[in-house]
């Protein structure tokens, strides 16, 4: 099962995470977005978690190593359409405090 | 109350079954008409206890996880999950939100945190050497009448 797309456009740099994003799938996930982080340098990253329809700590610690990083890069993280399950397992670690969430309105 | 469903079954700790652990308990959990949002709770908190049993009971080797299921005519869940890996030194600190022994490896320390926020009680046994055993027991809400 595919668990990641990356586009770069405009030194935005988005991950789109896909399907369900445990521990298994956080692996192979991360090292994907740190290569190609740091091959881009990009101004953002953003996780676009649409697509995602079961998420535990292993993606919570994904996203948290991943903004580490870029925080030590002087880049900004932004996470990007999470699902009300996904956005609560963020808010009960604080998490939401260090990384903004943002919310497309658009109808699809 | 009396019991009305059990299953047991051990599987090795390998991560592709975090994912086949949160199947059984889907699978278990769904003929009893779980409110859509309990059986997503019960699902992450499997995956949390597994996880931990991979990554830190049994660490870079392999052993058993025993996951037992237990359902009660009074809609109480139980779910039981064993392992014989190092065991936990200070169960109080490792239960405390963000904390955790393997920073470099993107845990964030929530495992147990999660774990108690989607239970009614969480219990974890555990002795150094021996291995360690959680318990989380449940209550089901009450299917809606249509």
């Amino acid at each position: 099962m595919e668990n990641l797309s990356l586009s770069c456009r405009n030194e935005v740099l988005t991950a789109t995470l896909k399907n369900e994003i445990d521990h298994h799938s956080a692996v192979s996930v991360r090292n994907e977005i740190d290569d190609r982080l740091y091959k881009e340098m990009p101004r953002a990253l953003v996780f676009d978690l649409s697509e995602v329809n079961f998420m535990d700590s292993s993606g919570l610690g994904l996203v948290l190593g991943r903004y580490a990083k870029a925080k030590e890069l002087g880049i900004e993280v932004v996470v990007k359409n999470p699902s009300k399950r996904t956005e609560k397992i963020f808010r009960m670690a604080g998490t939401d405090k260090l990384i903004k969430i943002i919310h497309d309105k658009e109808i699809k | 109350m009396n019991q009305i469903n059990e299953i047991k079954c051990t599987f090795l700790s390998l991560s592709q079954n975090e994912g086949l652990a949160r199947s059984i308990v889907s699978g278990f959990l769904l003929p009893l008409d779980p409110d859509v949002e309990e059986l997503a709770d019960l699902r992450c908190a499997v995956s949390e206890a597994v996880t931990n049993c991979i990554v830190h009971a049994y660490k870079k080797s392999v052993g058993n996880i025993t996951l037992t299921l237990k359902a009660y005519d009074d809609r109480t869940f139980k779910m039981i999950i064993a392992d014989k890996g190092c065991g936990i030194p200070d169960v109080a600190l490792a239960r405390k939100p963000l904390y955790t022994t393997l920073p470099d490896e993107d845990r964030c320390g929530m495992g147990f945190s999660i774990m108690e926020s989607f239970s009614d009680k969480l219990d974890v046994k555990s002795q150094i050497g021996k291995g360690t055993r959680v318990t989380l027991t449940k209550k089901l809400s009450s299917p809606d009448v249509t």
